[in-house]
């Protein structure tokens, strides 16, 4: 796909129609920067520092769903277009398992809701993981030889599974996420930086940096990385490729779940079909990034996350929608690797 | 009992019949070539035996244990090393990483360092190469790179996939030499070759494949100055 890509981009830039359009794409993209620094500017530096804030504990979010997206990618090429449900679908669960573990509005803020908290994360992450690896192995496994088409369309077929299953339980409306994190905050430069906002960062953070150095050092990792490159010499090497992927299934939903559990305590609201939005953000994060990319997810999350801070807070926030997509068009047509890449030398 | 049996394997691609009863046998210390030309069901073969491909009827055994069902990874286990047709390497591994890849199912890692030192041994190349991204090799250093990763394994028996295919005559020569000083060390190959006349050079014994079959067997020399061989395969 990537291949056929970048050849369309070729002939889209040696055209000679396509050197004016690429022109008018570079103007109309530094009249917008220009537009928004212009407000920047106007607005001061502390109302620009609470939109980073908010757009760093966004972005974090859009990471780790990214995350999931992209290791998926990574291994079988597989747009897995369930996953964003998978990241509702924590949220959902451990709204249900807060109740469990004795956390309610009444202890809000206080220190008595740490253990209980991360209890609630790795039930959470685990269920998660176990779904996403029973998904992979009814829906995605069984195709895995099957033309690239039958996977894919499959996956869209799972989210809708997955939608229909939250509508039942928790029907169409708002999900409340009880407001369990301290509401007080630090203020910096004009702004006020929140308990919350800095909890969503810290926790989003040491995923992500486990997440890098497992894939780094372990010997899953090392299997991982090896599937990504080619599956019958990965098996000729001793391991089991079955067991590697339903693996990143497992550990790309348990990133999904705990950002939608971090994304309740930090909106405070859910609602079933939530997924399919913050899905194709974080997929535009993740093909930003440069899709396949475990460091480029992280980073095209966290500028999708800043780009709609900023946009939301500065200009009109019914457009954000429109911005993301239209970014997401400019990286394919421009620079469909993303900004980081895949590194492929010729085989 | 040889070290490998292979029993009258049927191998099916879908409804196309790649392999028709297929026999063959490594004694320990043996080189065996297979010969014969494309799409004869050589590679078939190899992945047969290794797992890759399963056949529908017939046996594998490999050292005592039969491994017809066994799947690839457990294959490595039980002690086959097989550099496939084109060597099929991690290209965004470095050199090292590559060769590390080929100790995974290993359980004595005491024995691995030794190993490397022997593979740097054997292809100088690699060693002044070892930080090197294994996708940006030439064919011959990437082709080293393939069998010194199989051999990282401590195969009991090495499988080889057209090794000299696409090299220039002068690593034709270095590979080919390096296969028989492996040998020499201790380890049987199985070598899959469309250079027939080098393949036989080295060969104890040697089996030829056509469409699916073995039509011919004997030692190297037999089949060196076979007239049937030498009109298919050696161009006489």
């Amino acid at each position: 796909m990537v291949g056929s890509l970048k050849q369309a981009r070729i002939a889209f830039v040696e055209a000679p129609i396509g050197r004016l359009v690429n022109l008018l794409v570079i103007l109309a993209v530094l009249y917008v920067i220009f537009i928004l620094a212009m407000k920047v500017v106007g607005q001061g530096p502390s109302y620009f520092l609470q939109i980073l804030t908010f757009g760093v504990a966004n972005g974090a979010i859009y990471a780790l769903v990214a995350l999931g997206y992209t290791m998926v990618y990574g291994i079988i090429e597989l747009i897995n277009f369930a996953h964003g449900d998978l990241f509702t679908l924590g949220g959902f669960i451990s709204v249900f398992l807060l109740p469990i573990f004795g956390l309610d509005a009444s202890k809000a803020g206080t220190a008595g809701i740490i253990l209980p908290l991360l209890a609630v994360f790795i039930v959470t992450m685990l269920i998660c993981g176990a779904i996403n690896v029973s998904i992979e192995r009814v829906a995605y496994r069984p195709l895995r030889r099957a033309p690239r088409l039958a996977p894919l369309i499959t996956a869209v077929g799972m989210s809708f599974v997955l939608e229909g299953v939250m509508f039942l339980w928790k029907g169409p409306f708002n999900v409340p996420y009880p407001n369990l994190l301290p509401t007080t905050g630090f203020v910096i430069g004009g702004a006020t930086i929140g308990v919350k906002d800095i909890f969503v960062i810290v926790v989003a953070g040491i995923l992500m940096v486990v997440l890098a150095l497992f894939v780094s050092r372990s010997r899953l990792g090392k299997a991982m990385r090896a599937t990504a490159q080619d599956q019958d010499a990965t098996e000729l090497m001793g391991i089991d490729i079955n067991r590697t992927i339903a693996a990143t299934f497992f550990i790309g939903a348990v990133l999904a779940g705990a950002g939608g559990t971090i994304f309740g305590l930090y909106y405070n609201t859910m609602v079933f079909d939530l997924g399919f939005s913050a899905g194709l953000f974080a997929f535009t994060a993740a093909v930003f990034g440069g899709i396949g990319n475990i460091q480029g997810a992280a980073l095209g999350g966290l500028l999708i996350g800043l780009i709609t801070a900023l946009w939301d807070g500065y200009m009109e926030s019914t457009w954000t929608q429109v911005i993301i997509f239209a970014i997401l068009i400019l990286v394919l047509v421009f620079r469909p690797t993303g900004l980081l890449g895949m590194r492929v030398p010729e085989k | 009992m040889g070290l490998l049996d292979v029993a009258g394997i049927n191998v099916f691609y879908g409804r196309v019949q790649a392999l028709r009863g297929v026999s063959l046998s490594i004694n320990p210390g043996e080189i065996v070539a297979l010969i014969g030309s494309n799409g004869a069901g050589k590679t078939t073969t190899l992945r047969t035996i290794s797992g890759l491909n399963h056949a529908t009827t017939g046996r594998v055994v490999f050292d005592g244990r039969d491994i017809t069902a066994v799947p690839a990874h457990d294959v490595v286990r039980a002690g086959i090393g097989h550099a496939p047709e084109g060597r099929r390497l991690f290209p965004r591994m470095i050199v090292f990483d590559n060769l590390m890849m080929g100790t995974y199912a290993r359980k004595d890692r005491a024995g691995i360092p030794a190993d490397v030192a022997r593979v740097y041994d054997l292809f100088p190349r690699l060693k002044e190469r070892t930080k090197q991204l294994a996708g940006t090799l030439s064919g011959g250093e990437q082709q080293m790179l393939a069998i010194g990763r199989a051999l990282m394994a401590r195969p009991k028996l090495l499988m080889l996939d057209e090794p000299s295919l696409g090299l220039a005559p002068i690593l034709c020569e270095t590979i080919f030499r390096v296969l028989t000083e492996i040998n020499a060390q201790g380890t049987p190959i199985l070598l899959v070759e469309q250079n027939a006349s080098k393949a036989l050079d080295i060969a104890h014994r040697a089996y030829v494949l056509e469409t699916g079959s073995i039509v011919q067997t004997g030692t190297g020399k037999e089949l060196l100055s076979s007239p049937d061989v030498q009109r298919a395969y050696l161009g006489m």
